[in-house]
């Protein structure tokens, strides 16, 4: 303990507290401050990159997810389209195969009428015919039966063979 | 941490028991060495002198010494300025004066007065004495020391260091002007001062206070650090391993965390809340005790013991290549020598790092307990 006290130099404690006293406040001044402050600014830089990467990679996924329910939504919809479309091609053959339907039926009812009509037009003509004939062999009957009334008979017969109602 | 602290306390049960094996054996064979041998050091006695002597602080910083084919000792080194504060007022003059004379044989005579450097320390002679006379202990009898301003070695080392570091610190600090990742030497620095910041300052002080004393703790960490580092090269610094810079270290501590203190740490250290009355004043000297005096003293003498003690453990080591060439041979002592210093060279650089990361530390969590808004000093 002696040697110890006897080797501490108060004069180097004097010199050394005013040297280091000197190289703290400059190495504050000239050398920490500085590098402290660009270390910082450093850091906080980083930190904003890498935040503003992390938003990016954000809104990123946002894009992704919107595009994605963009494309489900374009898809219903051309789904609800193509069914649509279906339902109506479906329903216009529906309604033209009724129509058709409408349509052959009134077409066969015109025709059946026609058909009719020509049948008693037909009809009232044979008719016409045979009262025709009738009277035309009535006439010829008459003229016949004034000289013979066999060839009368006969000739009443052979007009009848002669004419065939159909 | 852990083994850190093993690694440490083993040193220095190593230093401590090797230090006082030097110092017993100092005692017992106390031959004054004769200058006029031409300063040769071989004897057991010669080499605890010579390293106690290297222990110490020097007036001038002599790299080595050789005698020379005519049997003259030459000194290869380079005188510094003395700067004494004498009876008569300030006195300088070179360190080359003393003609590397260190037993008070040289005397100085400068405005009047008479000065004669024994043993490292430089004294005024009485007006009437023309020599330096000694009593039976070795103590001058008509000479008392003056107060020593001088640029010492230990001085010079520290400016030197200082203005290292400032080179080297204030061109990294231009770097970044221009640049945000620093090259070259600045590459290196930058994660040492990212790792005093982020592993010494913050944690042990908080992230709201840590701010402010990062500029010292830095300084303080690589001036320790690297002051070590100067003494385990040929140099010979001993700066960190001089009680006078050390106690200055550690009362800059002692002088921030005071000053720094909050009013709760103050509180818990003289009124301590939640303690029966009667204790109170008790626990108030102990806390006393503890913050002005035993923290301080405690990162004084842990750094001048782990560097003078690794300086010791060094040069003894080295020091066996003459203490064991009797019995070991020239070749076996020399060999033994250099692979045992090799490795304790090894450890001291270790230990050069360690003992600048425990006082930043140290300091860090003194300071951290005053700005603490609970402080817990319980």
């Amino acid at each position: 303990m002696e040697t110890l006290l006897n080797d501490f130099s108060p004069g180097l404690f004097a010199v050394s507290t005013i040297l280091l006293l000197a190289l703290i406040a400059l190495m504050v001044k000239f050398a920490w401050k500085p590098i402290l402050n660009s270390l910082e600014e450093r850091e906080s830089g980083i930190e904003d990159a890498l935040a503003a990467a992390e938003n990016a990679r954000k809104e990123m996924q946002n894009l992704q997810s919107d595009n994605e329910r963009l494309i489900k939504e374009a898809r219903a919809e051309r789904d609800e389209m193509m069914k649509d479309a279906r339902n109506i091609t479906d329903n216009m053959i529906a309604t033209a195969k009724e129509d058709a339907k409408e349509v052959t039926a009134t077409l066969i009812e015109k025709a059946q009428a026609s058909i009719n009509q020509e049948k008693q037009a037909a009809l009232a003509e044979i008719k016409k015919t045979v009262a025709e004939l009738s009277i035309g062999i009535a006439e010829t009957v008459i003229k016949k039966e004034l000289s013979n009334k066999k060839d009368q008979l006969d000739l009443v017969e052979g007009i009848l063979k002669d004419v065939t109602l159909n | 941490m852990r083994i850190a602290y093993k690694i440490v306390k083993f040193l220095t049960i190593v230093a401590i028991t090797l230090f006082t094996a030097v110092s017993f054996a100092s005692e017992s064979d106390k031959t004054h060495n004769d200058q006029n041998d031409g300063g040769r050091v071989n004897t057991k006695s010669e080499v605890e002198a010579y390293i106690l002597h290297h222990i110490k602080d020097s007036h001038d910083f002599s790299l080595f010494s050789y005698t020379s084919d005519s049997g003259e000792r030459k000194h290869v080194g380079f005188p510094l300025p003395v700067i004494l504060w004498s009876s008569e007022g300030l006195v300088t003059f070179m360190s080359s004066a003393f003609h590397h004379n260190d037993d008070g044989h040289v005397i100085v005579e400068k405005n009047g007065l008479k000065f004669a450097k024994i043993h490292s320390k430089i004294y005024e002679l009485d007006t009437d004495a023309a020599t330096v006379s000694f009593d039976a202990t070795h103590h001058a009898t008509n000479a008392h020391k003056t107060l020593d301003f001088s640029i010492t070695k230990s001085a010079f080392g520290l400016i030197v260091i200082g203005l290292l570091m400032l080179l080297w610190f204030s061109k990294l600090a231009r770097q970044y002007k221009t640049k945000k990742v620093p090259t070259g030497f600045g590459r290196v620095l930058e994660p040492l001062v990212l790792y005093v910041r982020d592993e010494i300052a913050r944690p042990n002080i908080g992230e709201k206070h840590y701010r402010r004393f990062t500029g010292y703790l830095l300084t303080v960490f690589f001036f320790i650090w690297i002051l070590n580092l100067a003494g385990l090269t040929p140099l010979g610094f001993n700066v960190t391993g001089q009680l006078a810079v050390t106690g200055c270290l550690a009362i800059f501590t002692l002088v921030i965390y005071t000053v720094s203190g909050t009013k709760g740490y103050w509180m818990h250290m003289i009124w301590m809340p939640g303690v029966p009355m009667l204790i109170r004043p008790v626990l108030a000297i102990i806390e006393l005790a503890g913050a002005l005096i035993i923290k301080p003293f405690s990162l004084l003498v842990r750094l001048f013991a782990n560097i003078s003690a690794g300086h010791i453990v060094v040069m003894s080591l080295i020091a066996i290549m003459f203490t064991l060439k009797e019995s070991l041979g020239v070749v076996g002592a020399t060999g033994l020598s250099f692979v045992l210093s090799f490795f304790i060279t090894l450890i001291e650089v270790l230990v050069a790092f360690l003992q600048a990361y425990i006082f930043t530390m140290l300091s860090a969590l003194f300071i951290g307990m005053a700005v603490d808004d609970h402080a817990e000093a319980h």
